[in-house]
């Protein structure tokens, strides 16, 4: 039994720009870096404009930090932390993400995995 | 105490200025304000008085208006002089034999045109320039004239000169003088100035003393001169000088010069009690004041001397002025004819580039007394400062009026100039007003002249604004720093050079060869994804360029507050068939849409999902329809009223020519959004002034407007060119937007670009009627190229599977968004309020 919801196929995910996935009955906002070598899930959930936006808006990067602008009010948030980096009162939840043969997964909540191999551990 | 009643004479430039320094000044104090003029309108810009010729009306040139008086409890009476002042009882009465009772008089009655006594000059179309009824009257006699003389070679005489030969008019101008601008100008200057003009085709006589005019043989009149020469022409303006319009003061015994002029002391107090004098009406020091600034001056110390503050005084004034005349830059500083006592002068002359300049210095040599500057300005400022603040001249003085061969700056640089110096005459701006605007954040040219209307009267002070700008910002620490973001160091006109130069196509190639690591950010990336769109005009959701968009690009909607989209068809001018507005009406009852009609004259429909945008853009398009790019930078709308077709008053097709242009244009992206309108006629009822490009039809042709725009910072578009044709205009507004394209930063509207734009106005008038940079066909040619380029991009999309996956809000799933809530109100829906939300559920539970 897979603990990793998969979501789409890797190719339907384009280098800096967002989709959306149901996952866990919850909306998670996916992005793939600029150069393609690294993703991100961040929840979709705008809590300035309290609405459901966050894979819609620009990812960009200052200094070393990965961030997604909210397309409605443009703060920018950490693709990595999910820290607000223009108001540190603010955050988005952040899920685990990976591509597997050719699929992109979210992990499964509530389960314990082994960082090294993946696997379930309980 | 009751109210303090001021009665003001004239409502001229000065009389409205010292209204508006005394309702400032009185802030909170009673002031009843009685204006009387003998003119039929509120007071006008009578500087620009020419601009009357060149399509500006008299709404464009006024100053105030009747709704503003009136809120501000001022009253006035139009066309109703006053002819008598009883200083003893304290009132006066007027022409109509109203009487107005004052507590404190003040006369603004300016001056009036002085015409020589010559037999024969009251004939019908020997007129004066002086007020818009004038400018009427030269108007409707120029349309029955061939040949017209302007009597007088000064300044007015000269811009009379330019309004007849725009007419069409064989022009000449009569000077009695051995010269043009003789009070301005020196021999040299005067003789370069005449060389100019006559170049234009104005024919230029002068020491002619006129003895008569008589009917003519060929023309409708014939002047005879002393010298027994004489000249034929069908109308002739005088413009030889004006006299004060001091007539109350001589009848009531107020102290007049023995020229004229109404005798005033340093608070502008006439010899009579709680009477001043204002403008060019007044005398000071023996001397009358024919500028609009030292009236200004005078006008804002009444208004202080009468709320108790004693301690601005008028002491003289500059008479330095800086104009262009029949498009030939003249200028003249302080002592012009080098009259002071030991007076020694610099002159430069060059007959090949026809520039002369001659700098008068103090015997000593040490300080500027004045300067005469004909065909080549850029040193007036400079001199002039050094003139009024007393400070000495370089080692080298003649590097001054030397032309800068080695790209050095000559002369001095704004950091020496005193804290105390005026940059501004028109609104008494100083160096200090300056730094102190910049200390409050402002740091370019568009934000100095709104925090302090610096260069925003006559604009002759443009350049050494800038300067004072740059050298503060440098002392500041400020590196006028331009790089658009940290990914590239550049500005957004630099980054448009690049690509267009060396013909990029893809962010990454850009970033590569120019970026300085990173990945982008949501600045420079909609920003070069706009500057490619510009140059190539790629369908913008190709997958190179689909991560650049900005959110409303990258699903062609405008996101709302909820997330969802409004959708905005094109509705090219405006004109809609009823089976197309069936159509809408159609798909917003369909998809249950909010229905609303933009100021664009377009259709608005909004609460579209992800989803549902393809499915609604099919139907639009399958009914004739493309997108209507409201969600790009780009041109958004062109306005029309209905136009000659239906209107009584149209005298052209608006309607027409606007949807011309919006096809001509749809999809250019640029680096803000741009709007358009046509007016049919005069009145003007597409509101084309307040567009970025506005154009108002006339009798001949289309008068061109630029860079306007509403929003928050509302700017009245600036005439760029008269009576062109369908083509002319065209090219013209082709050159305009691809300069802009090129040349403007990010989020810049045409509006502050042009302000930001070093020589402003007239510099775009070169580059784009003149061609000075040999740009245009270069431009031109762009603009074709984006224009053969043009897709619709909801066409495009629908018709690609790919591209439409992404129209969807999960990737994973059918769902919709559950978090999208409605209440109904007038008859439509829309999102519903935090509290609604919370009251709903409330209910359920």
């Amino acid at each position: 039994m897979s603990n990793w919801n998969t979501i789409c196929k890797e190719s339907d995910l384009t280098p800096g720009v967002g989709i959306c996935a149901l996952h866990q009955g919850q909306q998670v906002a996916i992005f793939k870096s600029q150069d393609g070598a690294a993703l991100y899930a961040v929840s979709n959930f705008d809590p300035v404009g309290e609405a459901n936006v966050m894979s819609r808006g620009l990812i960009g990067s200052t200094g070393d930090a990965v961030y997604v602008a909210s397309p409605l009010y443009k703060e920018r948030y950490n693709l990595e932390t999910g820290e607000c980096l223009d108001n540190e009162e603010l955050s988005l939840k952040t899920f685990s993400v990976r591509a597997e043969e050719g699929a992109i997964q979210l992990l499964v909540d509530g389960e314990v995995i082994d960082i090294n191999t993946g696997d379930k551990v309980a | 105490m009751s109210k303090q009643r001021i009665v003001v004479v004239g409502n001229g430039m000065v009389g409205h200025k010292f209204i508006d320094n005394l309702l400032e000044q009185g802030e909170g104090k009673d002031f009843e304000i009685v204006t009387c003029s003998e003119e039929s309108r509120l007071a006008y810009d009578r500087v620009h008085l020419s601009a009357y010729f060149s399509g500006s009306t008299a709404a464009d040139l006024a100053l105030t208006s009747r709704e503003y008086y009136q809120e501000k409890g001022v009253a006035y009476r139009l066309s109703d002089k006053v002819v008598e002042i009883n200083a003893e009882e304290k009132y006066v009465v007027t022409e109509c034999g109203h009487k107005e009772a004052y507590d404190k008089l003040v006369l603004a009655t300016g001056s009036y045109p002085f015409v020589p006594p010559i037999p024969g000059n009251d004939q019908e179309h020997c007129l004066t320039y002086r007020t818009i009824d004038d400018l009427g009257m030269i108007s409707a006699s120029v349309k029955e004239s061939k040949v017209g003389v302007v009597v007088g070679g000064g300044l007015l005489g000269l811009e009379a000169a330019n309004a007849l030969k725009a007419a069409g008019l064989e022009t000449h101008v009569v000077e009695f003088a051995p010269r043009l601008m003789a009070v301005q100008l020196d021999e040299g200057g005067g003789k370069l100035l005449r060389r100019k003009i006559e170049d234009l085709g104005v024919q230029v006589h002068t020491e002619k003393a006129t003895t008569e005019i008589v009917k003519g043989e060929e023309c409708r009149y014939r002047m005879n001169f002393a010298d027994g020469s004489f000249l034929e022409t069908d109308m002739i303006v005088f413009s030889a000088g004006i006299r004060p319009q001091d007539e109350l003061a001589r009848k009531h015994d107020i102290n007049v010069g023995e020229r004229g002029g109404i005798e005033v002391d340093n608070y502008c107090r006439t010899s009579a009690q709680d009477i001043y004098a204002i403008g060019e009406c007044a005398l000071w020091g023996g001397r009358i004041f024919g500028l609009v600034a030292p009236g200004y001056t005078m006008a804002k110390v009444v208004a202080k001397h009468i709320v108790g503050d004693d301690k601005e005084m008028f002491l003289g004034a500059d008479m330095s002025t800086k104009l262009k005349l029949l498009g030939v830059d003249v200028a003249s500083i302080g002592d012009a004819h080098g009259q002071t006592e030991g007076a020694q002068s610099y002159t430069y002359n060059d007959e090949i580039e026809q520039v002369y300049k001659r700098l008068i210095v103090s015997a000593d040599g040490k300080k500027v007394l004045g300067a005469v500057l004909v065909g080549d300005v850029e040193a007036y400022g400079g001199l002039l400062q050094m003139m009024l603040n007393d400070m000495d001249l370089p080692e080298n003085p003649a590097a001054l009026i030397l032309p800068n061969t080695d790209g050095a700056e000559t002369g001095l640089g704004a950091d020496a100039l005193p804290d105390t110096a005026q940059i501004c005459s028109c609104y008494d701006v100083t160096k200090a007003d300056i730094k102190e605007a910049i200390a409050n954040g402002c740091t370019d040219m568009a934000g100095i002249k709104s925090a302090t209307e610096a260069s925003t009267g006559c604009g002759g002070c443009a350049a050494l604004t800038k300067q004072v700008l740059d050298a503060e910002l440098a002392n500041l620490g400020y590196e006028v720093k331009t790089d658009i973001c940290e990914h590239f160091a550049y500005s957004r006109k630099e980054l448009a050079d690049i690509v267009r130069v060396k013909k990029i196509k893809t962010f990454e190639e850009l970033l590569e060869s120019h970026g300085n690591g990173g990945s982008g950010c949501e600045v420079c990336k909609p920003a070069v994804g706009s500057i490619l769109a510009s140059f190539w005009n790629d369908y913008v959701l190709d997958d190179k360029l689909i991560s650049l968009q900005d959110t409303n690009d990258i699903f062609l909607g405008n996101m709302q507050k909820d997330g969802t989209y409004s959708v905005v068809p094109r509705v090219p001018g405006g004109e809609i068939t009823p089976e197309k507005l069936i159509v809408i009406g159609e798909v917003a009852k369909e998809f249950n849409l909010y229905t609303k009609v933009t100021g664009g004259q377009r259709i608005d429909l909004f609460g579209a999902q992800l989803h549902e945008l393809p499915t609604i853009w099919k139907k639009l398009i399958d009914a004739g329809f493309e997108t209507g790019h409201a969600y790009g930078k780009s041109l958004r709308t062109v306005k029309s009223c209905v136009g000659s077709t239906w209107c009584r008053y149209g005298v052209n097709d608006s309607v027409g020519f606007a949807i011309d242009l919006e096809n001509r244009y749809k999809g250019l992206r640029a680096p803000h959004k741009i709007k358009f309108a046509v007016s049919g006629c005069t009145r003007e009822c597409a509101e084309a002034q307040c567009k970025d490009i506005g154009v108002i039809a006339t009798e001949n042709g289309w008068n061109l407007y630029v860079c306007g725009n509403g929003g928050m910072r509302p700017r009245h578009g600036d005439l760029f060119a008269t009576d062109l044709d369908n083509e002319t205009l065209i090219k013209y507004v082709d050159r305009i937007l691809m300069f802009y394209v090129r040349t403007a930063d990010r989020l810049q509207r045409t509006s502050v670009w042009l302000e930001n734009l070093e020589g402003g106005l007239d510099y775009l008038k070169e580059v784009v009627i003149e061609d000075k940079l040999g740009l245009g066909e270069e431009l031109e040619a762009e603009m074709e190229a984006n224009i053969s380029n043009y897709q619709c991009e909801w066409k495009t999309t629908i018709e690609n599977p790919e591209k439409l996956k992404r129209f969807q809000h999960f990737i994973n799933s059918e769902e919709t968004d559950s978090n999208l809530a409605y209440v109904e109100e007038r008859e439509q829906r829309r999102p519903a309020t935090k509290q609604e939300r919370i009251e709903a559920v409330e209910v359920a539970s």
